[in-house]
Parts: structure tokens; C-alpha cells; sequence
């Protein structure tokens, strides 16, 4: 594993979410690849809480395992507690999360890296890019050795000029124990790109076994628990229950009279914080009058005592977080493992990028995770096998792949990023994604695994389950769509349809709020030999049936715009922009017409003018080849 | 249906009124707008006369249509021309006529082009210095929508919008951040109460909105006061200006008792109610029947007086009420006649010499302001009040769905719910995600 090499095709740094995923996309796509970070042992290290998945997220992980990369599965060996979040809600909202044991995690994410063949191992601290005429061709390490790469994929996460934050104390660190990296940033600076600083924060970790369980109330996972992974079959990691309290109004007590005493509000911290995951003392301060917020207790592994107390998040001095915990039942003689602390990073304003994540300023550097100014392992993840892909795609001199807003969340999240900028560190919601009821965390494969199989990230293993399902899933359909019956034989099944003489199908019954697989299985025994699995697909397709053609026209008429490439367009060359439009394309650059029109600003007659230009000059490029 | 795919149309020449308008209709419904306007349409490409009929058989306009069947067309898609008479009343009825058509839809700025450029109708050259023009008309209508949706609606518009934010606020607080402890479990009753105002709120607006129907028939004017204070001098020097008297009606051969004027594009129907009298003849009788009636009812009364007597106040109370209730009070203005007399006494009004001219003009001038308040159209405002009408009336829609949907399931209600705001956002200013997260998070301490 360890490799004496000097030249990769892709050299990816940063061993966290984005960077593993990165690492191995890349090295799946059969390019050579180097993953550089200062300890392998903390390759898949879990900087904060100890779950993946959730609402939005968990779609997230299930398009990452439908392009077969690791954090489905790696969550599948490490999750203590599965939940389906939004189980009584329909299922385009459904969330797979679970809660992992963080040793089980990392030591399963560390031999997935060590199992993918062609990925190398480096330790050691990245400390400038080498560039060449516009491209980056390698990385120069702290300790003076020299790598090149065809491209680099760069994932720091909060290690960028990281700074800790606890109470009136600060010093360099990109986690806690850990060094920061200093001069990556001097490289991105010189290159001209513009950095700027997020804040994140991580609450206290307890000792479990000076928490009084019996004062609090438990929450058990799923029975039985679903995995991510399409891979997985069945979970076979013991399962846990996590405890659930509440601040009480001394906790707020006490953190209104020494929330001075905080650096968010001592001026200490000056760069934004997600709105949605607060530190304890913002929720104070904003929602001071409600009597209670609630904590959830995470263990942090099974032979682990720490335990995580999700919801909050400080950055107030010891002393003070000591004194909160002894304020919330259950907690009155808990012992801190180590107190929670805020992190500033620097980040890379990602309107430098395309949505390729290759960046716009220097070919052949991609970014991904935090530090294009995102939160979240998911989110890290994401990026990182798109940005791996593209990297070895741009190692092997081939076309990049994007993917859009039809195809997942992923290209949700990428446009989001790429289009809008961000002010805070940007997560993923299922509301950002308008076509929610396609993009559903149940058909992620459907949705994205074949195009996988054609860029050439999913391996033989999968592609042979993945074409079975698809062959199961399209023969049931093609069936339930086949048996028809009228009305009034359906009142003979007990269903009461409008007895207007039409045949309905089984497909088109499962439509009905009320008529389910159950309910059409009944009628036609045939179905029965369907896979319980098959039959849930097709439920779910047809209760959401005519959203779902109402959705793929939308994506039709999104998707032209989309595949008119605009990235070397010379807009001084571009006849009929006024200066107004012209300033404007030229400063954010958009990578396809579709991407301009969302650019405020942008006018129709723009858009068509671009749509004609990119078309007379593909027929001078073809005139020119014939 | 997508609106790429759906049937555009829009006023295709420049401000009304004008002599000659042109409206154009492009798109895959092109045919079905022709048929059912002018019925059978004409040979491609060959101007052709007829009388073009809304839906209700009501006739619209004596006009030149044309008919140029995709992809041979100016967009390469089915288009249909119609070639009316420019004033603002046939406009409206034309444009209106085929709005309530299905899956048409009043075009966005330069979105004809944008088809034309799409099915590759338009060369580059064609094409230069185009965005400018349609940039600064874009500009212009949105000022203009903004300003007339202001004038229109008041402050409901942004209040609408403010609402559609929070009712999506709601759905989508309890679809993506039902885990936090802080986000309530039911959100579903104040969402749908929030969702049911909205609606209700906007379809009351659609309904009460009859201005395109009164476009047809006028601003009535009614000039009232008491006996040989001038009411006849200044109903002829109304009908003796330049405007176009469209049709004087004779209630007797001496006095007209109603004059239908055409004020700078706006139909004005001015009533003298001392024409107004009693007859034998039974044509007549009818006549002065609904002059009556129509005189109750009139928008705006010009109360004369003689120079500076004073207005009894109980006869302005009793013309302030009307026969579809209180008169606004600028609705009835004091006219004073006969100043070239040299009366001296209160001022308040409008000063004229009925018999000399003097001061009609301004009166001229204020009618002409004053209808253009009424009818809510500034210039172009007939086309972007079709586009408001039609906006508006697919939020309301959207809305209704989502409220039906909302039991079966919060996804599907949220669905309907981007429709609103998306339609909405047209009108009102985009409504984007991240109002509805940041409404969110101000609502709810999210954050585990």
C-alpha cells in the first residue's frame, strides 16, 4: 500500500469523507491513484457526530452507493442504530440515517481504502501545489518530496488554516489533536482564488457511564434495520438505543450569563455558522423562551463509553459547558471526556468552480467537502466521488461528466454550490430538490447506477446485481400494467372505483390512496411471485405516477438548456449581448445555458442568442472537420 | 404541461391605441386559437378578412388574420396572426378571448425569440443588438407590472408573498426537519389555514377584477346638476372636441343624451342626465331607461355648479350614493361652469366656460387620468395584466390542489405548493428556497 512512486494520474489529499470517496472513484475508474494525508489512522474519522444519512443526506449516501462508492456500505459495517426518518411521511421524503460505532466506521472505511487496487497511501502534510502554465501538474510535500499528478483533488475539510475556538482560547489545529494545514492555503492565495472563513462547532463528549439512563427516555432503531447499501443484505451489527433529554431553564441560566464569555459573541468569531446546526448558546439566545431543547445521547461505538449529546454544540469555556451538563437530567454528574469547541477553516468561494468541481482558475485541481463551503459527511461525500471521477476522467484527457439537477442530489447540491455561491455552510434539504418526488432516496440506483456503469466507477459485482434488479423491476411493471379489470369486477374485490366502464390496470389502481400491493395481489395471484422489494418500487412509481410525467417533461425542456456547454465561449466574440448581459456572463462564467438562465439577470433573448451561437459554431466545427 | 410546450401570444406592435394592432400566437394550439376565433382558417401565408368571435359567440373585431403553419412560421412553430383595430378595448377582448383558451398563455419578454432561435429560425445576424432592445423592454414591464400590480392590489402582493413563504415554511419544516425536537409533529392545521387564506384571498382579487369585461363597455360619465347650470353646453363641447365620438345617441333631435368618446384609447360613454326625459316614443323609452340606469351607476359624476355658488351638500350626499352603493369621493367631481362670467365665491373643482371652451381641456386631461386609473392600464398594461390574470389564477389552482392533496401527503401538497409559489414568484419576485429555509429558521430553533 505504501507506494515509492513519484507520478499518479490523480493525487487526491485529505483522508476525510470527500477525500476517500475521491480516492476511491478515481482509483475505480482505473486511473492510478494517490491518497495523501497525515495519518492513515484517521482515514474515515467522524470530526463530529458519530451518524451518516438523515433527511436529504440520506439521499446523498444512497447516490454515492449507486455509483458504487463506500459510505453506503462502510455505514452498513459501522451503524449501531438504523432509522428511516419520515417513515409515516411519503417515501420522496423518506431518509435512511444511521447512527455508527465510530471504530467499526473508521476501521471499515481504512480496509475498503486499502482493498481498492491501484490506490496508494501517502502520509505526510501537502503543502503547495506545482503549477504549470494554468494546470496543476503536482504537489509538493512538507517534508520536500515531489508528486505529479495529471489532476489533484484537493479535500481538506476544516484543516485549512483550521483555528480552534474554546472560550477565550484559540490556537491552530484542523481537529482537535490535530495539525492544521498551512500552506495549501499560500498555494490557492497565489493562484488567485479567493478564500474566506466558516465556522463549525462540535459539542462536549460525555463519559457514558456517569450518565443516569434510567432519568432519561430511550429511542430504539428500526426492527429490522434497513441498510444503505443496495450491496448489503442484512445488517448483523448489534443494535443500540440512544437516550433523549432536554435543557432546562438553568441550563439557559447559565448560558445568558456567560454567553459574553463566548467567542461568537465576544467578536472572537467573526465568519458564519450554519443557521441550522447552532451552537447551544445561539439557540439561546435566539429562542431563549422556549422551556427546553432537546438532546439526543449518542454512543459513540459499542465497547465505547464516549457519548455524543447531540444538540450542543458550544464554544463557551470549560468551566461553563461543565455547568450546563450539570444542569440537564440525567447529566447532573456526567464527566467530560473533552469539552466541545468552535473551528474557523478557509474555504474556496465555489462559484470558482464548474460543476465538474474541476476549478475554473487552474485545470486539472478539483475541490470537494468543506472546503467549498459545505457541512456534513454526506455532503463531503458527494462531492468527493464526483470529483474523483472527474479527476481521472481529466487524468485519462477524457470529457468530464456532470451531474444535473434531474439526475440526483448530488447535482442539486453541485448546481446549488457552483450557481448560487453560499453564505453559510451549505446542507442538503430535500426541499432544494425540485423534482423531489423523482430524485427518491429508494431508486438511486435506478437512477444513477447505469450511469456509472458507463463512465466505468462501478465494479463487475455490482453492475451483475444492478442489471438483475433492473430485469425484476421492468418485467413487474410491464405485468402490473398488463392485468387490467373494470370497475364493477373491482367491486367483487371489495374496491370502489368510478364505475365509468374503463379497464384500470394493476399499476393504475396502486394509485389510489387507499389500493396498495396488498390490495392488486389479491386480485391477480400472479403478482405474488414478485419480489416484496420489486413490488415496493412499483408501489412507490405508481402512487407518485402522475407527478412523475408531469416531473419528466419538466426535466425534458430543463435538460436542452443543460446540454448546450458553454465553458470556452469567448462572450466578447458572442454578437447581440448587451455589455449589462455580457459583464455578467463573463464574471460567473456558467457552464451551460441552462446554468446562465439561472444567473439573476438573465434574459430570454440572452439565452437564445447564446443557444444560437453555440449552434452556428458546432456547425463550422463539424464544416471545418468535413 | 411544460411552458416551453404550451401557446404563447402577445401584442406584437407597439402601444395601444394605434390604428392597426397586431397579436401573435405561436405555438402547437396556434391552429386551435384561429379556428375558434375566426373559424376555418385561411390558406398559409394569404391575408384573409373575418370576424373574429370569443368563445361566446360575442364579436371582437372586423380583422385581417393570417395563418402560418409550422415549421415554415417566424418561430417554426404553428403561428397565428390577427390584425385588428389598435384601441385598448378590442385588445383586451382579443387577448382575453384567447387566454381562457387551454394550454395558452400570455408570452414572456422575448420569449418569441427565443423560440425562433430554438427551432433555429433566426441567424445571429438577425439578431444583433436584439437583447438590448428586449432588455430594456423587460425592464420597462417589470417597472410597469410592478407599478400597475401596486396600483392594482395594493400591498396584497407583497403580503402574498410573504404568505406563500410561510405556508411553504410549514410543509417544509415538518417534511425536512421533523427529527428536531423543536419543529412541532403537526404542522399540517396551520399550513392548510394559511394555504386556505391565500386562496381565498387571491380568487376574491380574480373575481373582482372585471376590469377587461368594463374595458368593453366604458367608463361611464355621468354630468349632473341642477337645472341651466350648462349640462347640455358641456356634454356638446365634450362631443364637439377632437376625440372620436363613436356613436351619439340621440335622445331627442336637439340634445345628445349619450356620447361614447374614445379618451386617448379609453372608451368613455358621458351621460347628460338632463337629457334624460320623459317620452312617447317607445324607442326612445328604452333609451332613456338605460341611460338612467346607467347614469346610477356611473363611475364618475360631474356635479355642475354655477361659478362660485356654493354645492349643497345634500345633494352632493345624494349623488355620492349610486345604484351599486357609495360612490368613492373621488368619483364625483364639482365641476364649475360659467367662470368667464367672473363669479366670485368658492374655487374647489374644475373651472370652465362651457360655452367658450375655456378649461375643457383640463377637464379632457383629468378624464383621461382618470380612466387610465380606472382600468388599471398604463402603457403595455394590457398584456401584462393578462399575464398577471393568468399567473395568478394558476397559484390559485396550485393552492386548491395542494389543500386537497395535503391529507394524502405533505410531499405531494408541497409539490403543488412550489407550483403557487413558482407562479407567484412570476409576478411577485422569485420565491426561492432559501426564503422558505430562512423563514425556517427563524421560525424554529432547528439544529441538533
Amino acid at each position: 500500500m505504501r507506494s515509492e512512486r513519484e507520478s499518479f494520474d490523480v493525487i487526491v489529499i485529505g483522508g476525510g469523507h470527500a477525500g476517500c470517496e475521491a480516492a476511491a472513484a478515481s482509483a475505480r475508474m482505473s486511473a492510478t491513484t494517490a491518497l495523501v494525508t497525515h495519518r492513515f489512522s484517521t482515514v474515515g474519522a467522524m470530526s463530529c457526530n458519530p451518524a451518516i444519512g438523515g433527511l436529504g443526506k440520506g439521499h446523498l449516501v444512497r447516490e454515492v452507493d449507486a455509483l458504487d462508492g463506500l459510505m453506503g456500505r462502510v455505514g452498513d459495517a459501522g451503524g449501531i442504530q438504523f432509522r428511516v426518518l419520515n417513515r409515516r411521511k411519503g417515501p420522496a421524503v423518506r431518509g435512511p440515517r444511521a447512527q455508527a460505532d465510530r471504530k467499526l466506521y473508521a476501521a471499515a472505511m481504512q480496509a475498503a481504502i486499502q482493498e481498492t487496487a491501484g490506490l496508494s497511501v501517502i502520509e505526510g502534510e501537502a503543502d503547495e501545489l506545482i503549477v504549470a502554465d494554468g494546470r496543476v501538474t503536482g504537489l509538493r510535500l512538507a517534508d520536500g518530496r515531489e508528486l505529479r499528478a495529471g489532476a489533484v483533488v484537493v479535500t481538506t475539510g476544516t484543516f485549512l488554516r483550521g483555528l480552534i475556538h474554546l472560550g477565550e482560547k484559540n490556537w491552530p489545529a484542523g481537529r482537535v489533536g490535530e495539525a492544521p494545514a498551512m500552506g495549501l492555503s499560500v498555494s490557492f492565495e497565489r493562484a488567485g482564488f479567493k478564500l474566506r472563513r466558516l465556522k463549525t462547532g462540535t459539542p462536549p463528549r460525555l463519559d457514558g457511564t456517569t450518565i443516569d439512563w434510567s432519568a432519561v427516555e430511550m429511542q430504539p432503531g428500526d426492527e429490522p434495520p434497513e441498510p444503505f447499501s443496495v450491496m448489503t443484505e442484512r445488517i448483523t451489527t448489534p443494535q443500540i438505543q440512544c437516550g433523549i433529554t432536554r435543557t432546562t431553564s438553568a441550563t439557559h441560566e447559565v448560558i445568558r450569563a456567560n454567553v459574553h464569555r463566548s467567542p461568537m459573541y465576544s467578536g472572537q468569531i467573526k465568519s458564519s455558522g450554519p443557521r441550522y446546526c447552532p451552537s447551544i448558546e445561539d439557540k439561546i439566545v435566539r429562542f431563549g423562551d422556549r422551556d427546553g431543547h432537546q438532546i439526543f445521547l449518542e454512543p459513540e461505538g459499542l465497547d465505547d463509553t464516549t457519548v455524543y449529546p447531540n444538540g450542543i454544540s458550544t464554544s463557551l469555556p470549560e468551566d461553563v459547558q461543565l455547568a450546563i451538563l450539570a444542569s440537564i437530567p440525567g447529566l447532573e454528574r456526567v464527566k467530560m471526556v473533552r469539552p466541545g469547541y468552535a473551528i474557523e477553516y478557509d474555504h474556496v468561494d465555489p462559484r470558482e468552480l464548474d460543476p465538474t468541481l474541476q476549478t475554473k482558475r487552474l485545470r486539472g485541481l478539483f475541490l470537494a467537502g468543506q472546503i467549498n463551503g459545505t457541512t456534513g459527511y454526506e455532503e463531503a461525500a458527494g462531492q468527493g466521488i464526483v470529483a474523483g471521477l472527474n479527476a481521472a476522467l481529466a487524468a485519462s484527457g477524457a470529457a468530464l461528466t456532470v451531474f444535473d439537477r434531474a439526475d440526483g442530489y448530488l447535482g442539486v447540491m453541485i448546481d446549488d454550490l457552483v450557481t448560487r455561491g453560499i453564505s453559510e455552510p451549505y446542507r442538503m434539504f430535500t426541499s432544494r430538490a425540485e423534482y423531489r418526488l423523482t430524485l427518491r432516496a429508494d431508486n438511486a440506483d435506478q437512477r444513477l447506477t447505469e450511469k456509472g456503469i458507463a463512465l466505468g466507477c462501478v465494479g463487475s459485482a455490482r453492475t451483475r446485481h444492478h442489471r438483475a434488479k433492473m430485469d425484476a423491476l421492468n418485467a413487474a411493471r410491464m405485468l402490473s400494467k398488463s392485468l387490467t379489470i373494470t370497475p364493477n369486477e373491482a367491486i367483487k374485490h371489495g374496491l370502489s372505483l368510478n364505475r365509468d366502464g374503463q379497464r384500470r390496470s394493476a399499476f393504475e389502481l396502486m394509485a389510489y390512496p387507499d389500493i396498495g400491493w396488498s390490495q392488486v395481489r389479491a386480485i391477480w395471484p400472479e403478482l405474488s411471485a414478485i419480489d416484496p422489494g420489486i413490488a415496493t418500487h412499483l408501489e412507490i412509481d405508481a402512487k407518485y405516477d402522475v407527478y412523475l410525467e408531469r416531473q419528466s417533461a419538466d426535466v425534458e425542456a430543463f435538460r436542452r438548456d443543460e446540454g448546450l456547454v458553454l465553458s470556452e465561449v469567448d462572450y466578447s466574440l458572442v454578437p447581440g449581448l448587451s455589455n449589462e448581459v455580457r459583464a455578467k456572463l463573463e464574471k460567473a462564467r456558467p457552464f451551460t445555458v441552462g446554468q446562465a438562465g439561472r444567473i439573476d439577470g438573465m434574459t430570454p433573448a440572452a439565452l437564445g442568442i447564446l443557444a444560437a451561437y453555440l449552434r452556428r459554431e458546432a456547425r463550422k466545427t463539424s464544416q471545418a472537420i468535413a | 404541461m411544460h411552458p416551453r410546450d404550451q401557446t404563447i401570444f402577445a401584442l406584437s406592435s407597439g402601444r395601444p391605441p394605434s390604428a392597426i394592432a397586431m397579436v401573435r400566437v405561436s405555438g402547437p394550439q396556434a391552429g386551435l386559437v384561429l379556428t375558434t376565433l375566426a373559424g376555418e382558417p385561411p390558406a398559409p401565408r394569404q391575408a384573409s378578412r373575418r370576424l373574429l368571435r370569443d368563445g361566446a359567440g360575442q364579436s371582437i373585431d372586423d380583422a385581417v388574420v393570417l395563418w402560418f403553419p409550422g415549421p415554415g412560421s417566424a418561430t417554426g412553430e404553428d403561428v397565428a396572426e390577427f390584425h385588428v383595430h389598435g384601441g385598448r378595448a378590442v385588445l383586451a377582448a382579443l387577448l382575453g378571448a384567447i387566454s381562457v383558451i387551454p394550454n395558452t398563455r400570455a408570452a414572456e419578454p422575448g420569449e418569441f425569440t427565443r423560440r425562433a432561435f430554438d427551432n433555429g429560425k433566426l441567424d445571429l445576424t438577425e439578431a444583433e443588438g436584439l437583447d438590448d432592445l428586449i432588455h430594456a423592454d423587460t425592464d420597462r414591464q417589470r417597472r410597469q407590472a410592478l407599478r400597475q400590480l401596486q396600483g392594482l392590489l395594493g400591498d396584497r402582493a407583497r403580503d402574498w408573498r410573504e404568505r406563500i413563504i410561510e405556508a411553504s415554511a410549514l410543509i417544509e419544516a415538518g417534511i425536512d426537519f421533523s427529527d428536531e425536537g423543536d419543529v412541532p409533529s403537526e404542522l399540517r392545521a396551520p399550513a392548510i389555514k394559511a394555504i386556505k387564506a391565500l386562496h381565498d384571498e387571491i380568487t376574491n382579487v380574480l373575481a373582482a377584477q372585471g376590469h377587461s369585461e368594463r374595458l368593453r363597455d366604458g367608463l361611464v360619465v355621468a354630468i349632473a346638476g341642477e337645472p341651466n347650470v350648462g349640462k347640455s353646453t358641456l356634454m356638446n363641447q365634450l362631443a364637439r372636441r377632437e376625440v372620436a365620438i363613436v356613436s351619439p345617441y340621440a335622445g331627442t333631435t336637439r340634445d345628445v343624451i349619450e356620447v361614447q368618446l374614445d379618451l386617448d384609447g379609453y372608451p368613455v360613454t358621458v351621460i347628460d342626465t338632463a337629457g334624460i326625459r320623459e317620452t312617447d316614443d317607445p324607442v326612445e323609452q328604452e333609451g332613456v331607461r338605460r341611460a338612467r340606469a346607467r347614469a346610477e351607476d356611473a363611475d364618475l359624476v360631474l356635479w355642475l355648479v354655477e361659478g362660485g355658488q356654493a354645492v349643497d351638500p345634500g345633494a352632493l350626499r345624494s349623488v355620492r350614493k349610486s345604484g351599486a352603493g357609495d360612490r368613492p369621493d373621488g368619483a364625483v367631481w364639482i365641476v364649475r361652469n360659467k367662470m368667464d362670467l367672473g363669479a366670485a365665491g368658492p374655487r374647489e373643482g374644475f373651472g370652465i366656460s362651457a360655452s367658450r371652451g375655456d378649461g375643457i381641456a383640463e377637464l379632457v386631461e383629468a378624464l383621461v387620468k382618470f380612466a387610465a386609473e380606472f382600468f388599471g392600464t398604463n402603457e403595455g398594461a394590457l398584456v401584462t395584466r393578462a399575464r398577471q390574470r393568468d399567473l395568478l389564477s394558476r397559484s390559485a389552482d396550485s393552492l386548491r390542489r395542494s389543500l386537497e392533496l395535503v391529507e394524502e401527503g405533505e410531499e405531494l401538497a408541497a409539490e403543488e405548493l412550489r407550483a403557487a409559489a413558482y407562479a407567484l414568484g412570476r409576478l411577485l419576485g422569485r420565491v426561492d428556497i432559501e426564503d422558505v429555509l430562512g423563514a425556517i429558521f427563524q421560525k424554529f430553533c432547528i439544529g441538533k
